[in-house]
């Protein structure tokens, strides 16, 4: 079991002697995309022509499937099967785990009468063209028994109740220290229902080659994919075969399966034949999961002078009516400010919504919208800025577990941002900048994320034209994951970026968790570090032992690997030489890296600081996000320019948070309003300002071998809040109640 | 119904149902999969063609409507071995990340070139008498039809901004 201070120790990455780490290099798959010839799931070419499924939604969000007439559909031209709960084939029932160690355990479609959510697959019809598919699925003739469905979360918040398993968490004595705090504030925010809105809605392609199912679909992890539709299907797990090499968006939605792929490989053993199945885009909506909204009442006790003396967060938020999961939207604040007195805490109310899951940040990004605005406004009310009264409340420690933080870095991202953004030339008086029309106001806020590391394989291979071969069952969804792990097994085995080959989402191949929870990096480079330490080792014993190798009866210790040439002192040959005459079969050893047994010894986290500036059209209400910079500090980076894009992009989510991003729910039907992206406002060029992201420079060698930390989640982070807090400088009004759409902020603003 | 659309410099007679889209016909019919469906509904412009030189949503026209007509795809533009310059300047600055957007961006950036070149005005245009100038306002504006969850939006400006000093 490794120790947290084995990552102390140097290795080819921490010394980075070909200085490919921390380099902007091009993305591997770089050029595939642009050209699109990248095959999504959707794209791979079967073996033979494929027949095409499509889903047909429920238009209920509760009740009973009581009649079906599918007469039409089926005699509807081009058409091979029509399903329901009625015809559906067989497969495991829901939640079946056979095999214990399954990540996932079986979901059955079609599986009975009973619709839970509005836009539950509920048919699926099986025809030779899309276009014969897509209009047989609108024959199909549905008669619900409808139960009126309970969807009102505001309306039900007294009813909210503890997730069970989990306990508030209180240090000291809150209500009685935010009694007795001399300065206080007590407020509420809400935030919205979000969609993921991945550019490619999720999709699956499968066919049968014999007992082995072979299926490309779009997903964040592999394994839980393999094995629960393994599960489902009622076979293997090694007969599954599952592929998801090239992913149009993750961002938590696709951290799990739906049922595309469930009858993508039931329809292709029922015809024989490839099946593909896509959902649309309006599906997504429903058809998904989503970011649950969240209501955060937020107290905060202060000393005249700006010392935290009480800070609260309880949310309540809300999840499918038989679902598990908890937005915690207050756990963040646990390790962020000192402060004596605590109290975090969540509270849910079971909806018959679609599922509520993970997306993007979980958590902070819904809570750091409330407590980075009430540091805003409890710094105004003391009449401090906001950076020192953040600074004056920086803990030396975890404020709520006492160890130490393994590296934070918080103050430096403040201060460097704000001599990088201007912060001087922000006035604290709100409503007194103007630029034309426009009312201008800055705002700032902190950012932090927790920094987490799992266990993963992957193997490395050499052949005899010296190529390097990562092979591992890790995914990219965007993030980079190609790319770094090329630049990392380069670096490692000392050969150019040229001759590394990185082969990943594929379940035959080494497993790794996948893209989540910005632990992509880390967990998956800490096992290729250790796979090509292994290779390192093997090719060195292989030279050392070769006769015919001038490196023949060194040490094998003391070979060194640089520029595709394996050297001890002066006696050196190319590594291709080597392979090709002692192994010309090529080499492959595999590699595995477990998270340190002391690890959880240190609170680690990810950090940063967000400066926005805004203008406020005082006629329409408009927010115009004028610019905006990130500073961050998230450890070693691998690849400047990669990681400079997770930034920016979770900093424009946090824009697109805290401006327009939200979906209504229809109470009467069960559903949500916005069922596309004409309506659903994802940003688009003319939203974003000029905006950017800056990383310290800095390595965390508490966090793996790396010294890196993930930063896919960390740009969201407080970033919606920045913006809010521009807005108040701009105009002199908060709202609450996000997004901060027109109508809001004009109503806020006549109304004082 | 037979239809023959020039694809790429390739003419291609097609027997589509005519409920058939341009995009499908693409997809599904010429296996030419770099155009992508994002939202089959005119509103993310992930499957933006240029057709006989002018960008249009793939998805919101039916390929029957397009005999005769000449189709560029992103495989048009260029291959991994030899990248268009815009697909270069895309690479360059890191203007993708999923990269599912990112042929119709291209394409769709391609197209804004030649109508700045044309003098064809925007709502963001400040002069409409004189040359247009490609500021950032004019690339964003023009872009809006093409959405990037990942939000590689920064780079998308700065790849279009490089492309065109390439091709100038």
């Amino acid at each position: 079991m490794s120790s947290v201070a084995d990552y102390a120790l140097p290795n080819p990455v921490t010394d980075n002697r070909s200085g490919l780490i921390g380099k902007g290099v091009d993305r591997y798959e770089g050029p595939l995309k642009v050209t699109g010839s990248a095959p999504y799931a959707y794209e791979v070419t079967p073996p033979s022509p494929p027949a095409y499924g499509v889903m047909v939604p429920a238009t209920i969000a509760c009740g009973r499937i009581i009649a079906v007439d599918a007469k039409a559909a089926e005699a509807s031209p081009g058409v091979a099967a029509v399903w329901t709960h009625l015809n559906a084939p067989e497969q495991a029932p829901r939640g079946t785990r056979v095999h214990p160690r399954s990540t996932a355990p079986s979901r059955p479609v079609l599986e009975d009468d009973r619709v839970r959510f509005f836009g539950q697959p509920v048919a699926f019809v099986l025809a030779d063209t899309l276009e014969n598919a897509q209009a047989a699925a609108h024959l199909v003739q549905l008669t619900y028994e409808e139960q009126t469905p309970d969807v009102d979360f505001h309306g039900q918040l007294a009813k909210a109740e503890q997730p069970p398993g989990e306990e508030d968490v209180e240090i000291g004595d809150f209500a009685n220290g935010f009694a007795q705090s001399p300065a206080k504030l007590d407020e509420t925010w809400c935030t919205p229902i979000q969609n993921h809105c991945q550019m490619e809605p999720c999709a699956s392609i499968a066919w049968w080659d014999g007992e082995t199912c072979v299926v490309h679909t779009s997903v964040q992890m592999v394994k839980p994919a393999q094995h629960g539709l393994a599960e489902t299907l009622k076979i293997d797990r090694d007969a599954v075969h599952l592929m998801t090499r090239y992913i149009g968006g993750g961002f938590g939605g696709k951290g799990q399966t739906y049922d595309d792929i469930t009858l993508a490989a039931l329809g292709a053993r029922f015809l024989g034949r490839p099946v593909k199945v896509a959902y649309s885009r309006q599906h997504m909506m429903h058809g998904t999961i989503h970011r649950p909204a969240t209501v955060q009442r937020v107290r905060l006790g202060a000393t005249k002078d700006g010392q935290l003396t009480a800070m609260s967060i309880m949310t309540t938020t809300h999840c499918q009516r038989d679902g598990h999961f908890t937005e915690h939207a207050s756990n963040f604040a646990r390790s962020l400010y000192a402060a004596p007195n605590r109290l975090t805490g969540h509270r849910l109310i079971h909806l018959d919504l679609p599922g509520a899951g993970p997306m993007r940040a979980p958590g902070e990004a819904s809570g750091m919208l409330s407590l980075e605005c009430a540091m805003d406004e409890l710094a105004e009310a003391l009449g401090m800025d906001p950076i020192e009264l953040r600074i004056k409340n920086e803990p030396e420690v975890d404020p709520e577990t006492g160890k130490p933080f393994s590296l934070r870095q918080l103050v430096r991202c403040m201060r460097e941002g704000a001599q990088l953004f201007g912060w001087d030339r922000r006035n604290p008086r709100p409503g007194q900048a103007r630029d034309g029309r426009w009312m201008v106001g800055m705002g700032m806020a902190a950012a932090i994320r927790g920094n987490f590391l799992l266990p993963a394989k992957a193997s490395f291979s050499v052949d005899r034209h010296g190529v390097i071969t990562v092979r591992q069952g890790m995914t990219d969804i965007g993030t980079g994951s190609y790319t770094v792990l090329a630049q990392i097994a380069a670096e490692t085995l000392g050969v150019p970026l040229a001759d590394v080959r990185v082969e990943i989402g594929d379940s035959e191949l080494p497993p790794a968790p996948g893209s989540g929870g910005q632990f992509g990096a880390a967990t998956a480079g800490s096992a290729a570090l250790a796979a090509g330490m292994n290779l390192r080792k093997a090719i060195a014993d292989l030279a050392a032992n070769d006769p015919g190798s001038p490196l023949h009866g060194g040490p094998a210790e003391a070979v060194t690997f640089q520029d595709g040439v394996i050297a001890i002192a002066n006696r050196s040959e190319s590594l291709a030489s080597l392979i090709a005459r002692a192994a010309p079969e090529g080499l492959t050893v595999e590699g595995e890296h477990r998270p340190a047994a002391d690890a959880r010894n240190w609170s680690q986290h990810t950090y940063g600081a967000h400066f926005c500036e805004v203008g406020v059209d005082p006629v329409t209400g408009e927010t115009r996000m004028r610019r905006m910079l990130g500073v961050f500090a998230a450890g070693r980076i691998i690849n400047y320019k990669t990681a400079r894009s997770q930034l920016t992009g979770g900093m424009i989510w946090g824009v697109a948070s805290a401006l327009t991003e939200g979906n209504a729910v229809d109470p009467r039907y069960g559903s949500l309003v916005n069922q596309d992206l004409a309506s659903y406002l994802v940003p688009v060029q003319a939203d974003i300002g000029e905006l950017d992201a800056i990383m310290l420079d800095e390595a965390d060698d508490k966090a793996n071998p790396l010294g890196i930390k993930g930063v896919g989640e960390l740009g969201i982070s407080g970033a919606g809040a920045a913006v809010a807090n521009a807005i108040y400088n701009a105009v002199g009004v908060r709202v609450r109640d996000y997004p901060i759409t027109p109508d809001k902020l004009l109503g806020a603003m006549l109304a004082r | 119904m037979k239809t023959t659309i020039t694809v790429n410099g390739a003419a291609r007679t097609l027997d589509l149902d005519p409920r058939t889209t341009l995009l499908d016909a693409l997809r599904e019919h010429l296996r030419l999969t770099g155009s992508k469906k994002g939202c089959d509904h005119g509103q993310c412009g992930a499957c933006t063609v240029l057709v006989n030189g002018l960008r249009i949503n793939a998805c919101l026209s039916l390929a029957v409507m397009h005999d005769g007509d000449e189709v560029t795809t992103i495989e048009g533009l260029g291959s991994p071995e030899k990248l268009h310059p815009m697909q270069q300047a895309f690479l360059t600055e890191d203007a993708f990340q999923c990269g599912y957007c990112t042929p119709g961006q291209i394409c769709s950036a391609v197209a804004l070139l030649g109508e700045v070149e044309a003098g064809w005005p925007s709502q963001a245009t400040q002069d409409l008498t004189g040359k247009v100038a490609l500021t950032d306002e004019e690339i964003r504006e023009r872009m809006s039809g093409n959405i990037c969850r990942c939000s590689a939006y920064p780079q998308i400006v700065a790849a279009i901004k490089r492309a065109a000093g390439a091709l100038a």
